[in-house]
């Protein structure tokens, strides 16, 4: 029971409630009759998407994809004392030597300071829901200027009423 | 992570996002909407998706919900379904 | 109600098949899924790049942020110009220049429901509001300038910085926020975002290098190497997104709350 639980419950409970969430927002696209309604569906369904990318991205014990700065500027440090000259031990910690002993090659100085990747979330799903998100709410406007227009033009945003009018024969508006 | 935290936030969520839809006066599902994109701004926090949280808190939760407030305030509140 | 009958199977006919898939889904949170380590035998996933060697890359603690704007610009680059266009696309659906056109109050509010100059309850939330704004804006601009180093960037800020003439459009009226940010001004900011953007990009290519390759910039800049070079260039092109989302987001609320008359919002 308890291995069910690990293997099935625990392990997969983000992508169950992605699929849930998913079709709740399907359901309200293809059900629902008021077009306010469709368009909080869809909504819903853009999260759903955003949180199964989000999930994939999750790593357990990892922190946050911001790098810690002392930590580079520690190892920075380590990586300077080898060339030994005293002025740049002093003030190895100001911003303006760190940039300048990059000189070395910056391949060289990656390595002074590599980061284990299993240690910090994996940022790329993070980047591509981060323009997702406001892309969507600026489609999100364009839709409701639509809903607005629709309005304007045939009084109802009730799709069962819109279908009666414009089978009615009052399609110029 | 954790995964009480995160086990209650999901659950919250689909209940968040079944009531904005089934909520008949429009204008409380644009809140209800509102609520349901706080909820999955904390949790994308709580997944250590810090950016994603906060462009979500400042969009999801503050300007979509103030756009489908001001398409309802301009058309109809009331909704058949 | 046929209707609800056919979505709801449809619905449940493919969640079930997607919830039948997720089964194959490595376990949630495991730091060697495909997407986090890459498949086996292959080459390592991009994302290790990005955390191992981006700091060395830019010089930027915050990985999103240096994979935003620099491995992935040209990426964030077409993403702003999305929002453009919705900007424009709003432009083109809702707004009317006619004076008689649309001007008849909406039938399903009364009086009752709209906001009357002078009213009391207004002065109470107009003088939080003005109070409160500076202090949104300052912490915009900080959300943009210091996206290197905490969460936060362009869109972030950007976002913000409109919120802040939305919040003053809802705590007023429209007309006092279309004073201190008009039609004119918010589209010539969106589009002037856009153009920094590409600027950079260009600018990169009048100094030899590729289309937003940031390290050639290094001449411009006067760094010592193309690390804070990129740096500072992803500070740029922040501010050029910033630019379009604050003169977007308020766009398309000044249209949406006024129906495209841009004269009695909210």
């Amino acid at each position: 029971m308890a291995e069910f639980f690990q293997t099935t419950v625990h392990d997969h409970f983000n992508y169950w409630i992605y699929v849930i969430l998913m079709m709740i927002g399907l359901w309200a696209v293809i059900a629902k009759k008021n077009f306010i309604k469709k368009l909080i569906g869809l909504s819903i369904f853009q999260t759903a998407i955003i949180l199964f990318y989000v999930s994939i991205g999750v790593k357990v014990g990892a922190s946050i994809p911001i790098l810690h700065h002392d930590d580079h500027v520690e190892h920075a440090a380590v990586h300077e004392t080898p060339h030994g000259s005293d002025d740049h031990k002093v003030d190895h910690k100001a911003d303006d030597t760190h940039a300048a002993h990059d000189d070395h090659g910056h391949g060289h100085h990656a390595d002074a300071h590599a980061v284990s990747a299993d240690l910090i979330a994996n940022p790329l799903p993070h980047v591509l829901m981060l323009t997702a998100i406001v892309v969507g709410v600026a489609t999100l406007g364009v839709a409701l200027a639509l809903s607005q227009r629709i309005f304007k033009e045939f009084g109802t945003l009730e799709e069962n009423e819109l279908l009666e009018q414009l089978k009615g024969g009052n399609v110029d508006g | 992570m954790i995964f009480a935290f995160d086990i209650v936030i999901l659950i919250f969520l689909v209940v968040a996002a079944l009531i904005a839809l089934n909520v008949k006066d429009l204008l409380s599902a644009s809140m209800i909407f509102g609520i349901y994109g706080f909820l999955i701004c904390l949790l994308w926090a709580e997944m250590g998706a810090v950016d994603v949280a906060f462009t979500e808190a400042a969009v999801g939760a503050g300007i979509s919900a103030v756009l489908f407030i001001t398409t309802v305030y301009n058309t109809r509140r009331r909704s058949s379904d | 109600m046929i209707t609800k009958v056919l979505a709801t199977l449809a619905v449940v006919i493919t969640g079930a098949l997607l919830l039948y898939g997720t089964a194959d889904f490595p376990a949630f949170g495991d730091p060697h899924s495909p997407a986090s380590a890459g498949v086996e035998g292959g080459a390592p996933s991009i994302s290790q790049y990005y955390i191992t060697e981006s700091y060395g890359d830019t010089k930027v603690p915050n990985l999103v942020t240096s994979v935003l704007a620099d491995y992935r610009g040209y990426d964030t680059m077409f993403e702003t110009v999305v929002i453009f266009a919705a900007g424009m696309a709003i432009f083109a659906i809702l707004r009317v220049f006619r004076d008689e056109d649309d001007l008849e109050p909406n039938p399903t509010h009364t009086q009752g429901d709209r906001f009357i100059d002078g009213d009391h309850s207004r002065i109470i939330v107009g003088t939080t509001v003005r109070l409160v704004v500076p202090v949104i804006q300052l912490f915009a601009l900080y959300v943009v300038a210091h996206g290197h180093h905490s969460p936060g960037g362009g869109f972030q800020g950007g976002v913000i910085l409109g919120a802040s003439f939305i919040i003053i459009a809802l705590a007023t009226d429209l007309g006092n926020a279309l004073s201190r940010f008009s039609e004119k001004s918010y589209f010539t900011l969106a589009a002037v975002g856009i153009l920094i953007y590409a600027g950079f990009g260009v600018l990169c290519q009048v100094l030899g290098s590729d289309f937003l390759d940031y390290g050639v910039l290094q001449k411009i800049f006067l760094t010592d190497g193309p690390e804070m070079a990129r740096s500072h260039s992803m500070l740029g092109v922040e501010v050029g997104v910033a630019f379009t989302v604050t003169g977007i987001m308020f766009a398309i609320y000044a249209n949406l709350s006024s129906r495209g008359t841009l004269k009695s919002g909210l």
